[in-house]
């Protein structure tokens, strides 16, 4: 073989990485279709925006929606909640970013930045330590309180006490008109 | 498997583990260096399509069970989302669903090469029954696999052949019920044969590398079906046999992805895209292509216990093949008469095939009984014969003096075709 | 002389595999002998098959206008309708085209079911609440689903073309049972279902002619369609991996030929 192969190396050679790049490609190609399979599939795809009817939400409630498997926290606040939340310098917050899906993501935490229409905040209800759901109108700031490993949000979802890393995440989300929300 | 190689690895860390678990050693003896026949032909490569074949089953049906529900409301329709909203899912469904069909294509081919060289003969007996059981496992498997998607097909098949065990005196009813977890196929057969689908798959990949092992000891088998005698007989499996095989798989994936791509309800039923529906057998109910033979020979035997015991007689007679075969010449090549009947074997298997494919009806039911009693004849009667009285033809020195004078005859007598 | 035994033994064992699968895929052929099957040249036929958008979007307004009042599509999702390779409706089109569904599943507050209208998400409502309703306002025969049904009838598209355009009057010797009616491309002759459709009875806004046969072609398509959704996709992939496999065998070949040029075998 040694010999045989000796007198034309180049030819030899080629073919031999030609046949094991197309091997390498092949095999490549045929395992996309194995992981991509476990991606969120059409139908659950399909789901992910909802639209939400918030008429009957009086101002000081919450109702709370799934979307996208987790909740959605919607609150109309009161004249006090907003105030509260305005009142907070930004540069005091442990996360001084707003965490909105619709904004940079280096705008600051204001609470202009946290909310569209003042009165309605939207927000996903998943503590950004380890997942659990906060209960609502609880600890130091008034806002949400994560009975898990107490983290405290103020009344604009923003991380003010606790081990929470972020701010309540604000999903991307508009109005339809002026009962009806759309989030995703 | 068979012993240590000592070979001895320049890579520091291979030496090392070497010396902790001989994996490297092991493999290097067994996958790359072991001594092959230089003479395989293309109907060895069968062996490492059915490897590859046991592997894309067993991927595309772990993916497929991530997203299918084993339950008599939704597993159809788990079946069509995993068709209409899974990423590739109907890649997937159409991959595993065809490549059954591929793997009993290929499983065939591979036992009917055993057949016609003699691979079965001694020391090969324990490789072959080894083999037989892997045989008997995918039926079980496949079987089972045809059950989940719960179509008309899936329900009737089930309940047919399930009711095969009913033909047992006294016990039987008792098995059947045992089977089914209730009185009819039902939520809890379709649950336990979902479970045991999954399950039978990696029994399998077990007896299979007892199947490598057992083929390692002796060796491969070849067209001569001569003992290599030097070293002048045989290659390394590597890079001989593990490029050519390569090839070969690589055209078994062509003929596959035509099927998978082009034709992907042509081996399935059109029935099994109804639900399953415990009130309405379909008017003609045919199991999957690969079981037809079977199902002819169970139905060529008027009677309900007669018929079960000749279809598992069918397979069981494989078991006892390599001491009915007296003949003391291993391949077929060398046995003019054996040839004969061979491919008399192959017809009358084909022949039950159509059969089984259609209602026992008019001629249809004696050419079935012929060729039933062909089969069994042909192992029981046949091969035991042939070995007494056929006069085999010379056999070569070598496997190096089989394929020297090939060429030399070749091109001296083209006309000898 | 060992290669050409070689030869014959791999062309008579390929016979042999040909011969069953032929076999296995023309079973239940004999029952059909009475009845007729209508070929059509279908678009997504072949290899390179793919759907006509503009047929499938009058298929579905042939549906929607007429077979729905009875037959039910379960499995097939509204939204489908703007998906790739399907009859590919615009994104406004297909909200409206779910809009004009009423989906009764939601439950309100104190737990009772509320009508809303559809979405995209949602699949086509049945006409009927359970198959006891469906076979009570059909004479007690159950108009079957659409989901799946060109895949689940030899012939397929075929089939469902031979039996919308199947219908005539039954011949003079046969007697016909109560309600049924005489259908050529059904088996036994004899169906339930009474003529759905005839010339002029969906109107067609792209100029398309309003006969029965092209009703019959553009609502088979669409059903074809909606049994098989993944088709253009499937043909697609076909073709690019095929072509590789080709490319990849010939490679192999080479690579084979090459290394055992110098082995006796």
């Amino acid at each position: 073989m040694a010999t045989a192969a000796s007198s034309e190396p180049t030819r030899r050679d080629f073919l031999y990485i030609a046949t094991g790049t197309a091997a390498v490609v092949g095999a490549a190609s045929a395992v996309w279709p194995f992981i991509d399979q476990m991606n969120p599939d059409a139908s659950v795809q399909a789901l992910a925006t909802i639209e939400v009817n918030i008429g009957a939400v009086e101002e000081g409630q919450s109702i709370t929606v799934l979307w996208r498997g987790k909740p959605v926290f919607i609150r109309h606040r009161t004249a006090k909640e907003i105030e509260e939340a305005r009142a907070v310098p930004v540069d005091q917050l442990p996360d001084p970013t707003a965490e909105n899906a619709a904004l940079p993501a280096d705008a600051p935490a204001t609470d202009e930045n946290r909310a569209i229409k003042p009165e309605w905040l939207v927000m996903i209800g998943v503590c950004t330590h380890l997942g659990c759901v906060p209960l609502g109108q609880q600890g130091d700031f008034g806002g949400w309180f994560c009975p898990c490993h107490g983290s405290h949000y103020d009344t604009a979802g923003r991380i003010r006490k606790g081990p929470a890393p972020r701010n309540l995440d604000v999903p991307i989300y508009s109005y339809v008109n002026d009962t009806t929300l759309r989030v995703g | 498997m068979s012993g240590h190689s000592s070979y001895e690895f320049q890579n520091g860390f291979l030496r090392w583990l070497d010396s902790r678990l001989p994996l490297p050693s092991m493999l290097k003896g067994q996958a790359m260096d072991f001594p092959t026949p230089k003479n395989l032909n293309y109907f060895w490569t069968f062996g490492g399509i059915l490897l590859l074949c046991l592997v894309v089953q067993i991927v595309s049906g772990i993916v497929l069970a991530m997203h299918y529900t084993p339950h008599v409301d939704m597993a159809f329709n788990s079946v069509e989302h995993i068709m209409r909203d899974v990423n590739y899912g109907w890649l997937i469904r159409y991959m595993h669903a065809n490549g059954a069909s591929m793997f009993f294509i290929a499983v065939y081919i591979h036992m009917l090469r055993g057949l016609y060289y003699g691979s079965y003969k001694a020391p090969r007996e324990v490789l072959w029954i080894i083999g037989v059981l892997i045989f008997l496992i995918m039926m079980a498997t496949a079987f089972m696999g045809y059950v989940l998607p719960w179509g008309q097909m899936s329900f009737w098949g089930a309940t047919v052949i399930t009711n095969l065990f009913s033909a047992i005196p006294i016990v039987g009813k008792g098995i059947v019920e045992w089977l089914w977890g209730g009185f009819a196929v039902g939520n809890p057969t379709l649950n336990r044969f979902f479970s045991l689908h999954f399950l039978l798959p990696f029994v399998l990949a077990g007896v299979v590398i007892l199947h490598i092992w057992a083929l390692h000891v002796p060796g491969n088998n070849n067209p001569t079906g001569i003992d290599p005698k030097s070293p002048k007989d045989t290659v390394p499996f590597h890079p001989y046999y593990t490029v050519k095989d390569g090839f070969a798989i690589v055209l078994f994936l062509i003929f596959f992805a035509v099927w998978l791509f082009y034709y992907p309800n042509a081996l399935g039923h059109t029935d099994n895209y109804i639900p399953a529906n415990p009130l309405v057998t379909p008017s003609h109910i045919v199991p999957e292509w690969y079981f037809l033979p079977f199902y002819a020979i169970l139905r060529a035997i008027p009677s309900k216990l007669g018929g079960v015991i000749a279809m598992f007689g069918a397979i069981a007679v494989l078991f006892i093949l390599p001491w009915l075969d007296t003949s003391r010449v291993r391949s077929g090549s060398f046995r003019p008469l054996f040839k004969v009947f061979f491919w008399l074997f192959v017809f009358a298997g084909v022949v039950l095939g159509y059969c089984g494919s259609q209602p026992p009806e008019g001629s249809l039911v004696l050419i079935a009984r012929v060729a039933t009693a062909y089969y069994f004849l042909f192992f029981l009667l046949i091969l035991p014969l042939l070995g007494i009285f056929e006069k085999t033809k010379p056999l070569p020195a070598s496997i190096s003096e089989s394929v020297l004078p090939k060429k030399k005859a070749a091109t001296a007598e083209p006309a000898q075709a | 002389m060992r290669n050409f035994q070689m030869k014959r033994v791999t062309l008579a064992a390929l016979t042999a595999i040909f011969a069953t699968g032929l076999v296995s895929i023309s079973p239940a052929r004999a029952a059909e002998a009475e009845t007729e099957m209508k070929h059509v040249d279908w678009t997504f036929d072949g290899p390179f098959g793919h759907f006509d958008r503009a047929q499938l979007q009058r298929g579905f307004k042939v549906y929607q206008e007429v077979c729905s009042a009875c037959h039910s599509m379960n499995l097939v999702a509204i939204r489908t309708l703007g998906q790739e390779g399907g009859p590919e409706f615009t994104e406004a089109e297909v909200k409206a085209i779910a809009a004009t569904y009423t989906i009764s599943k939601d439950i309100d507050e104190n737990g009772d079911v509320i009508d809303r209208p559809g979405k995209p998400s949602d699949h086509f409502p049945a006409p009927f609440a359970n198959e006891n309703a469906a076979r009570a306002s059909n004479g007690g025969a159950l108009p079957p689903d659409f989901s799946v049904l060109a895949k689940a009838r030899h012939g397929n598209a075929d089939y469902i073309y031979s039996i919308v355009t199947g219908y005539e009057e039954p011949p003079a010797d046969m007697t016909m049972r109560t309600g049924m009616h005489y259908n050529t491309a059904f088996h036994g002759n004899q169906i339930a279902m009474a003529q759905p459709i005839d010339d002029g009875a969906v109107t067609y806004d792209d100029g398309t002619e309003e006969t029965l046969d092209q009703y019959a072609q553009d609502v088979a398509a669409f059903l074809y369609w909606t049994a098989e959704p993944k088709l253009e996709a499937r043909n697609r992939t076909g073709f690019k991996v095929i072509l590789f496999l080709i490319l990849f065998a010939g490679l192999l070949y080479f690579t084979k030929k090459k290394l055992w040029r110098d082995v006796e075998h």
